[in-house]
């Protein structure tokens, strides 16, 4: 930490003349906005004003982790390094929660503000997300009117579902057997689009490895299993393992998440949208009374 | 003689049937029955058939391959410490499994896997026969042993740590202790054609074997083609190693605490302790794996740790037995 601090200010006393770290504008409003995390990312190219947005990470130009990759392209990139970021004379850097926080703290040190973002864990979360960057970037008309959209279009989805029927039953299913419960994005999303998150009454209510046999014996409608990275590894094999088809009856009953999943954006309504098309073929066929 | 061989048998027989009785479903022993032989079309089923049914499978399997080529090395090179994991040609076959994997090759035809495999595992062998010379002086054997293994060992963390995949360097500890968690069919029929090759070559070294143990220009002179015999070992040995290590990674001691437990049993006799090893690796191998099923079932315990646990004493007790003798 004193090591930081002094790099931070050898470095403040270097670039003192560049006229770094102004802080906010005459009008309160930041000008000059750096995010230098996926999801801040996507929250920031979403609301802030032209101009407004400086520079976002690498990630948002990413498919795999970024839902608005064509967006990104309109924006330098950074990779949340704190010289770089530095460099960028910003006077709001938005980060996330969890990760970066060395960063954080050397920004903080040379002066700039930094607002941390927690990460969704309900679509509720990303209501609350979207009000606090919009309040960050003095653009709360926007994040409003983003929120409203918001809102219509997830009571449209939970309108479109058959109440009466019971719901079919999914279940996550990431590398190394990994799985979410309740509390999580992807549980909601899962719920949003009428599926029921086996993992509760399969013992594993916070999420955990959650072992094939015992997904087996779940026996969900349908499998979601993760996105698959370049290279290989083993911890993914187990999301081919041939049972994961057999026991949703074939084809067509499992999907991998994508980059809608991750963060706590609209866009996890895409999500939920993709997932439906798994379900009509299920009424009636919950995948539990056949067996 | 053939009550060892019925026990043996008996043992892994045993010990098979556990194994399917074990896992995390908790079935009843009723229902996994009905399931095992199809009856029932229930998920039981599936988890029988397609679960444990290739898991028990493969533990046979390895456990067969490793026995056998620890008992073929340690009867040519007379010595008792030659064992493929120990010496490096499973780390060498682990090198070519990640290889073949991390460079796309085994998703594009999924036989480059085991040749992969097996290719790591030849140069091994070749390797260790040229370091340690056709005798097999203990001293030289463990010294190009360890060199090997560091070796492959450095190189399989090298690739997984370069891969563009952020799970795959967690999985160094799978390639250099192997677990049979979560296989399935597909992994049995990827190993068994060169297993079968393996094994057809071990088993026929038996008679080269015992007369080695007279001598080489005994053996010779009593018609044994020592060239040929050391061409087999290598084929053998790579095959059922490189097979075992791409779809297991890399389980050792096996070959060497089941030839040493088993060899006062068949009259020291290569070619008895070769069949004697391989059923008593199969046991070995299904005990593990079921071990770490019981100890550990939610955190994929490796198999080597547990082989590790029981042969790495008794390697120790080798090398000092070994050590008094020349000393």
């Amino acid at each position: 930490m004193r090591i930081s601090r002094r790099i931070a200010c050898v470095l403040a006393l270097v670039l003192s003349g560049t006229g770094a770290s102004t802080g906010a504008s005459a009008d309160g409003l930041p000008k000059r906005v750096v995010s230098i995390n996926a999801c801040t990312d996507q929250l920031a190219m979403m609301l802030a004003g032209p101009g407004q947005l400086v520079s976002v990470t690498h990630l948002a130009q990413d498919p795999r982790v970024s839902s608005m990759t064509e967006t990104a392209k309109a924006y330098p990139v950074n990779h949340g390094r704190a010289e770089e970021v530095f460099l960028l004379k910003p006077d709001l850097v938005l980060a996330g929660r969890y990760t970066q926080q060395p960063t954080v703290d050397m920004l903080r040190g040379l002066g700039i503000e930094v607002i941390q973002f927690d990460p969704a864990r309900s679509l509720d979360d990303v209501t609350a997300l979207l009000t606090q960057a919009g309040a960050a970037l003095g653009r709360s008309d926007r994040a409003t009117a983003l929120i409203d959209a918001f809102d219509r279009q997830r009571a449209t989805l939970l309108a479109a579902l058959d109440t009466s029927a019971p719901r079919p039953s999914a279940a996550l299913y990431f590398a190394n057997g990994y799985t979410t419960g309740p509390g999580t994005l992807a549980n909601d999303i899962l719920e949003t689009a009428g599926f029921s998150n086996v993992a509760q009454d399969a013992g594993f209510p916070g999420g955990g490895f959650m072992p094939l046999e015992v997904l087996v014996m779940a026996d969900p409608a349908a499998v979601i299993t993760g996105t698959r990275y370049p290279g290989a590894s083993r911890a993914e094999e187990v999301m081919a393992h041939p049972v994961i088809a057999a026991v949703t009856d074939g084809a067509g009953k499992t999907m991998t998440t994508d980059a809608d999943w991750l963060c706590g954006t609209p866009h996890v309504l895409r999500a939920a949208e993709r997932l439906q098309p798994l379900r009509p073929a299920q009424t009636g066929d919950d995948g539990n009374d056949t067996r | 003689m053939t009550r060892l061989f019925a026990a043996l048998g008996f043992g892994v027989a045993a010990l098979f049937v556990l194994s399917l009785f074990i896992g995390p479903a908790g079935l009843t022993l009723g229902n996994s029955l009905h399931a095992l032989f199809g009856l029932s079309d229930g998920p039981e089923g599936l988890i029988m058939q397609e679960i444990r049914l290739p898991r028990a499978l493969l533990a046979v399997m390895v456990g067969l391959s490793l026995g056998m080529a620890g008992a073929a090395m340690q009867g040519y090179l007379r010595n008792p410490l030659a064992e493929p994991g120990l010496i490096g040609v499973s780390g060498a076959a682990a090198l070519g499994a990640v290889l073949s994997i991390q460079t796309g090759l085994s998703a594009m035809a999924p036989l480059a896997l085991p040749l992969a495999a097996l290719a790591g595992a030849l140069t091994g062998v070749l390797l260790i026969l040229a370091l340690a010379g056709p005798r097999g002086t203990s001293l030289t054997l463990i010294l190009a042993g360890i060199a090997m293994s560091s070796m492959a060992a450095a190189l399989t963390s090298l690739v997984l740590n370069l891969s563009p995949n952020p799970f795959a360097a967690n999985e160094i500890v799978f390639w250099m202790m192997g677990s049979l968690a979560d296989r399935a069919f597909v992994h049995v029929w990827l190993a068994l054609p060169f297993m079968v090759v393996g094994w057809a070559l071990l088993t026929s070294l038996g008679r080269g074997l015992d007369a080695l143990t007279l001598g080489e220009d005994a053996a010779q002179t009593m018609g044994i083609r020592l060239g040929r015999l050391r061409l087999m070992l290598i084929l053998g040995t790579a095959s059922v190693v490189g097979a075992a290590t791409a779809v297991a990674g890399a389980i050792g001691f096996v070959g060497l605490v089941v030839p040493h437990l088993l060899r006062g049993a068949v009259g020291a006799r290569p070619s008895r302790l070769i069949w004697a090893s391989a059923l008593g690796g199969a046991a070995m191998v299904l005990a593990a794996d079921i071990a770490v099923r019981l100890i550990l079932p939610e955190r994929d315990l490796k198999l080597g740790v547990l082989t590790a646990l029981v042969g790495a004493p008794l390697f120790l007790h080798l090398v000092y037995k070994t050590r008094r003798e020349m000393g």
